[in-house]
């Protein structure tokens, strides 16, 4: 395969990507029964003497430890929050599909994998999101029979909303906290198993290391939040649920505590990381207001269905917008794209508010925000209908900007969201590390370059409670494995760099915060690496995140102590992984000369600018393997046998 | 704005902690109240200072990490949680006082973060529905009334805060423990196990040492996600009837 020129200083390329392990079948709805009968079984007599550990309670995590545990197996799990009911799938709003076609208005299994093959812009494994369709009703069954309260409709029944820009209605919700009450209910399934000792749950714990013996993953390193003591567990096998990387960007609409040090800790020992610089940046989000901000608002899709977005037609436009009259006005999504309007792909509106900002007709502080205008919508439905359908949402609007969007348009502005990268794994979730498994968000998953909406929740919970544990079972079959002891030199390797990455920062001593490196990354990232990518670019970011890193090791300043609770030591691991990973997305970017889903590389677009893809060229998985001498590519060829490949059109 | 803090300082549960003083001069009425503390922390820091160990992590008013006591009231003057609380609220020259949750069942850990674990062993005793994966009917198999699914999940709403406790004059979880005992209750899912529930999650309430519940209604009061108080009426019933049915 041609590899572009100009580029070889900054990665070689490796052997492809071998095997997935998808099983050969004559129709791909097969697949997924026969690697369910295939994969070994392990008895129950045998699983207790097989042990299990799991970073991350969120919806992969949890239920994934759940399920182990009641199977018999000893798991034990970490989060670093104070309870495993915080981790960040709680935030998520809008709602999880399946294919259950309860409305009877044609969906399938096949058409939730078309959807979900096509809105990843033919970027993802056709077998994965195929049995990821599959699983999809199941879970829906599953979180009712835990007492998941699901909205409901009079008779009784479970409603469902379209969302996302699908024209079926298969996405079921909970008001708009979806993400908490699926994941109260694995929470809650989770401590029944921690309360019959069957889990031994660890809060308060990071993950800083894994521990590799003769080429397996075996346990991990752990600090203490609470102590600052470091520990070493070991295991026959290791799970990372351990989420997404979008604070990489520092501000995005992740949690706080988001961060990739448990991925990237296990790509250094070997694991490949796929696709890096797939990122989702959601268009409906509350504009940065000041210098402080800590973290970005995201308001629900749901809102693009009555709203309608505009931007005055004149640059630096300071009007109320109230007194700007409807013929100075741009709606602009409408104008370009009239089929879709204002429900167009994510990555599409968003792409579109930056450049109307770009043409200097944004509004708001800096110029960085558009139009959400409920007027229309008011006029039509009623006020009080409006209330009723967003009364949540615009409460919430009001509370973080102080106005109040009944009677002036809300201001929106993209913002990060979702990582649709993440640790290359095959078929049976495991990673390019023996016995290392990797679910949720944080693997390369399902979504390929773009994730639809409501698709995030299910793939946690399809992971978690169903796909892992019928193929963890294959690999541990072959166990327990020959005891590792505490003094393997593996195991005191791992410890002991723990121990002085610690010791390193806060001996370093320097001036600049680690909140000061981390904001300065996260507008490089944003700059170069965000919703328009160009090669000038990214070779710049990659040189500044290159001095940054140097500034950061060299000027960092940790106060505080290693052995007690200390944030700002945790942040500072977190930001010296990001600097890292921040590295590998630009080298992705550089590298990928399209455009597909989320990923926009200004050099490749059609003639009226929208994303121009090269199946020829590109129709791959950039699967990075950690080298000494810079990230080493194998690629995994995508082939499509069920989905024909096509360029996205939302005219 | 000027801001005068008063912001509890204890370096570990050992040690006795104290109020320390803090000002800030330019304080923006958007910023967050934990922006405004994370402003605090950069000044600390860069002047040699330990930073004010706090918890938080969504900063949406949903994951229940945060949580402190503004002027003597949890989660401060508006209803809704630390986090979504906005330098709006207070005024130019104000001082305010900033202390963790107090409760002998919340031990502090450091500064303004405690212990709440307590909460989860709550749920341990039997805060769920027995549904092993993969044992489940079909979802429609079992229709619910809307009135009672709307009711479910406004207790299911709770985020486990701890508010109610810190408000508590009594230091009891009983909001918190009932907003359990309603949302499963209501459910037809949720009762085979009603009785051994209530039963087993009171019995851990207690042994945790939270305070009894003598209906003062503080807790609703600071409540950012508004249980309301009945809730706890509904536990008791559940409770004397499952104890009248020998349960337990
Ligand atoms: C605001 C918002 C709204 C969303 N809305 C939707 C929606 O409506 N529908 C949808 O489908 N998706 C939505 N998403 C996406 C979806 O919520 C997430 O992708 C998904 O919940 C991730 O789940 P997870 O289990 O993989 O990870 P998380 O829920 O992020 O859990 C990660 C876990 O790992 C632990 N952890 C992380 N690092 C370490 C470490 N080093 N050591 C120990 N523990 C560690 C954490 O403590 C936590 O328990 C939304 C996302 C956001 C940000
Ligand atoms: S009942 Fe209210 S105050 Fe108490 S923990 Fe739940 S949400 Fe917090
Ligand atoms: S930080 Fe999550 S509720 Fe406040």
């Amino acid at each position: 395969m041609t590899q572009s020129s100009g580029l070889d200083e900054f990665f070689t390329e490796g052997a492809p990507v071998a095997d997935t392990k998808a099983p050969v079948v004559d129709h791909i709805s097969e697949m997924w029964d026969k690697r369910r009968f295939e994969a070994k079984l392990v008895n129950p007599a045998n699983r207790r003497k097989l042990s299990v550990i799991i970073v991350g309670t969120g919806l992969a995590g949890a239920s994934a430890a759940a399920t182990l545990g009641e199977a018999g197996y000893h798991v034990t799990s970490f989060c670093y929050q104070d309870s495993p009911r915080r981790a960040h799938s709680i935030a998520a709003q809008g709602g999880i599909n399946a294919a259950k076609n309860y409305r009877n208005d044609g969906d399938s299994i096949y058409r939730l994998f078309y959807d979900t093959v096509k809105g990843g812009d033919y970027r993802s494994r056709e077998s994965n999101v195929y049995r990821l369709a599959q699983t999809s009703v199941e879970i829906i069954d599953q979180c009712v029979a835990q007492g998941v309260p699901f909205a409901r409709e009079y008779g009784g029944l479970l409603d469902n909303r379209s969302f996302g820009g699908v024209q079926v209605s298969r996405t079921f919700y909970a008001r708009g906290q979806t993400g908490q009450q699926l994941l109260i209910g694995a929470y809650q399934a989770l401590e029944r198993q921690i309360a019959a000792g069957a889990v031994k749950m660890h809060t308060r714990h990071e993950m800083l290391e894994v521990v590799v013996v003769d080429g397996k993953a075996r346990g991990v390193v752990v600090r203490d939040l609470k102590t600052g003591e470091i520990s070493t567990h070991l295991a026959d096998a290791v799970v990372l649920a351990s989420g997404g990387y979008g604070n990489v960007f520092y501000l995005s609409t992740n949690a706080m505590g988001c961060n990739v040090t448990a991925t990237w800790r296990a790509h250094k020992k070997g694991a490949y990381f796929a696709n890096p610089c797939y990122t989702q940046i959601h268009p409906t989000c509350i504009p940065v207001s000041g210098d402080y901000q800590s973290k970005l608002t995201l308001m629900s899709e749901s809102l693009r269905n009555d709203g309608r977005i505009w931007v005055p037609k004149a640059h630096e436009d300071d009007r109320d917008p109230r007194e700007i009259p409807e013929d100075e006005r741009d709606y602009y999504l409408e104008r370009i794209y009239p089929a879709f309007g204002n429900l167009v792909p994510r990555d599409i509106a968003s792409r579109a508010a930056k450049n109307v900002c770009d043409e200097r007709r944004g509004v708001g502080p800096g110029g960085l925000g558009v139009y959400l205008d409920f007027a229309d919508a008011i006029e039509r439905m009623g006020r009080a209908t409006v209330e009723a359908k967003y009364g949540n949402l615009f409460d919430m609007y009001a509370r973080i900007t102080g106005e109040n969007p009944y009677e002036t348009p809300m201001r929106i502005y993209p913002a990060v969201h979702y990582t649709m990268g993440g640790l290359w794994v095959d078929y049976d979730l495991q990673s390019s590390i023996p016995g290392l498994f990797v679910t949720g968000e944080a693997n390369f998953s399902d979504h390929g370059a773009n994730r639809l909406g409501a698709s995030a929740l299910m793939q946690g919970l399809a992971d978690g409670y169903f796909v892992l544990p019928n193929t963890i079972n294959d690999y541990l079959a072959a166990g327990p494995f020959t005891k590792v002891d505490e003094s393997d030199p593996a195991v005191l390797e791992a410890r002991q760099q723990v121990e002085e990455r610690i010791a390193k920062f806060l001996s370093i001593k320097g001036t600049r915060t680690v909140d000061s490196f981390h904001k300065e990354l996260g507008h490089v990232m944003w700059d170069y690496c965000g919703m328009e990518r160009s090669e000038e670019g990214l070779r710049k970011a990659i040189s500044r995140i290159r001095e940054l890193k140097k500034e950061f090791w060299e000027d960092v300043l940790v106060t505080g102590e290693g052995m007690e609770l200390n944030q700002s030591l945790e942040r500072a691991g977190r930001v010296a992984d990001f600097l890292e990973l921040g590295e590998l997305m630009c080298i992705d970017a550089l590298h990928r000369q399209e455009s597909c889903g989320g990923h926009f590389r200004a050099e490749s677009q059609t003639e009226e600018g929208e994303a121009l893809r090269h199946d020829d060229e590109f129709a791959y998985v950039a699967a990075w393997e950690h080298g000494d001498s810079g990230p080493v590519l194998h690629k995994e060829d995508l082939v499509y046998n069920y989905v024909e490949l096509k360029q996205r059109s939302y005219k | 704005m000027k801001i005068n803090l008063r912001v509890w300082r204890q370096k570990n549960p050992e040690i006795d902690g104290k109020m320390v003083d803090y000002q800030l001069d330019d304080v923006s009425e958007d910023m967050s109240f934990l922006e405004m503390l994370d402003v605090l922390n950069e000044s600390l820091s860069v002047s040699g200072e330990e930073p004010v160990a706090f918890d938080h992590d969504c900063r949406e008013g949903i994951c229940g990490s945060c949580g402190v006591v503004i002027n003597g009231i949890a989660h401060g003057p508006e209803v809704t949680t630390t986090c979504q609380l906005h330098m709006r609220s207070f005024a130019d020259g104000d001082t305010i006082d900033v202390e963790p949750w107090r409760s002998g069942s919340f031990p502090v850990v450091k500064d303004l973060v405690v212990d709440r674990s307590s909460f989860d062993r709550i749920i341990q005793a039997g805060g769920y529905v027995s549904a092993p994966t993969g044992t489940a009917p079909d979802a429609h198999a079992t229709p619910v009334p809307k009135k009672d699914a709307d009711h479910a999940f406004d207790a299911a709403t709770c985020i486990g805060c701890g508010a109610c406790v810190a408000a508590c004059p009594n230091g009891s979880a009983m909001l918190f423990t009932a907003a359990k005992i309603t949302h499963l209750g209501l459910l037809p899912q949720g009762q085979p196990e009603r009785d051994s529930r209530v039963i087993g999650m009171v019995d851990q309430h207690d042994a945790e040492g939270f305070g009894g519940c003598t209906q003062i209604g503080e807790c609703t009061a600071a409540c950012p996600k508004g249980i309301p108080l009945h809730t706890i009426s509904r536990l008791n019933k559940d409770l004397l009837g499952a104890l009248a049915r020998g349960e337990g």
